[in-house]
């Protein structure tokens, strides 16, 4: 079994409304050197798969098809072996 | 005639939309399960309003995979009309049958309240009843209705007159005040290039009476039949 991290996060260049607003948050609390904030969502997939490589290329699949928007979202992955 | 209002576990707008076909227009209305696979027999689909499993993951993202998305896509290839509204504007999109995506609105707000739109193409099927230019005043209620696409898809939207309402000011000013979320050209509504499928963010069944504060939405439903009707009459 393997532990599937899929971080989503909007494409470069997309404006950020949750960002500019946390942004806008921190700079409140005098955080004055925050440039910029980008949010995203964090998923984690225990999945049944032969190989490392296998649970890779599946994953990046169902991120392409549902995890993720390509439209306006990029997505990152990491794959860690886990114990059934 | 006969128009299908689809309903998903969290839809909220079906019973609305029903009721606009069904009594406000005259014209013979059915629910669709969302585990229906056939709509067969239909001249119309209507994708209603409302949180389509919960808005989990993103608006319409679940929802697009259910098994009468497919019967629509194939019901909106063979030119079929389809009508999504807000939520269904937003599974539209993710179901690929119109370009682009929706993002937070900006400011974050819920927006829930009457704006103004602008009629930018009125030779649609959905618009053919109002006059180019002419504005109306619909309801909102949205949390994601700031539309995204890239330069080269905005750049042949607009050139292809696929930019069907315009968020406006009341007397048609077109300006950034008037943009209650952000989205790329003001764009409220969009059709695609073939012309048969219309994704808008207002409410056109929570503005077809006069009790309800404003008539301005019915258009959408009485343009839809009068282009059936001219197109069963060929």
């Amino acid at each position: 079994m393997y532990l599937v991290k899929v971080y989503v996060t909007l494409k470069k260049g997309i404006l950020d409304p949750q960002g500019v607003t946390i942004r806008g948050a921190l700079e409140a609390l005098d955080y004055k050197n925050v440039r910029e904030v980008r949010t995203g969502k964090y998923m984690e997939l225990e999945l049944d798969a032969p190989t490392a490589e296998a649970a890779r290329e599946e994953a990046a699949e169902m991120a392409r098809r549902l995890l993720a928007n390509p439209v306006i979202e990029d997505y990152r992955l990491e794959v860690e072996e886990a114990r059934a | 005639m006969k128009f299908g209002v689809v309903v998903f576990p969290g839809s909220n707008c079906d019973a609305d939309c029903y009721h606009a076909v069904k009594n406000v227009l005259g014209v013979e209305c059915d629910y669709l399960w969302h585990e229906d696979t056939d709509v067969a027999g239909y001249d119309a689909i209507i994708l209603p309003g409302g949180f389509s499993y919960g808005d989990y993951l993103r608006t319409g993202a679940i929802a697009r995979f259910s098994p009468i998305m497919a019967a629509v896509a194939d019901f909106a290839r063979a030119g079929g009309l389809v009508l999504g509204i807000c939520n269904g504007f937003q599974i539209l999109l993710e179901a690929g049958l119109l370009p682009g995506a929706m993002r937070r609105n900006v400011g974050l707000s819920f927006r829930c309240e009457f704006i103004h739109v602008r009629v930018e193409n009125a030779d649609t099927p959905f618009t053919g009843a109002y006059r180019p230019g002419q504005v109306l005043r619909l309801p909102i209620a949205h949390g994601e209705g700031n539309y995204y696409a890239d330069p080269e898809t905005l750049a042949a939207l607009e050139a292809g007159g696929q930019v069907v309402l315009r968020y406006s000011e009341p007397d048609g000013r077109i300006s950034e005040a008037a943009n209650p979320n952000g989205s790329l050209h003001n764009i409220a509504a969009l059709i695609n290039k073939e012309g048969n499928v219309l994704g808008m963010m207002p409410h056109p069944e929570r503005a077809s009476e006069a009790i309800l504060g404003s008539e301005d939405g019915r258009g959408i439903f009485t343009s839809m039949l009068r282009y059936l009707e001219r197109r069963r009459g060929r």
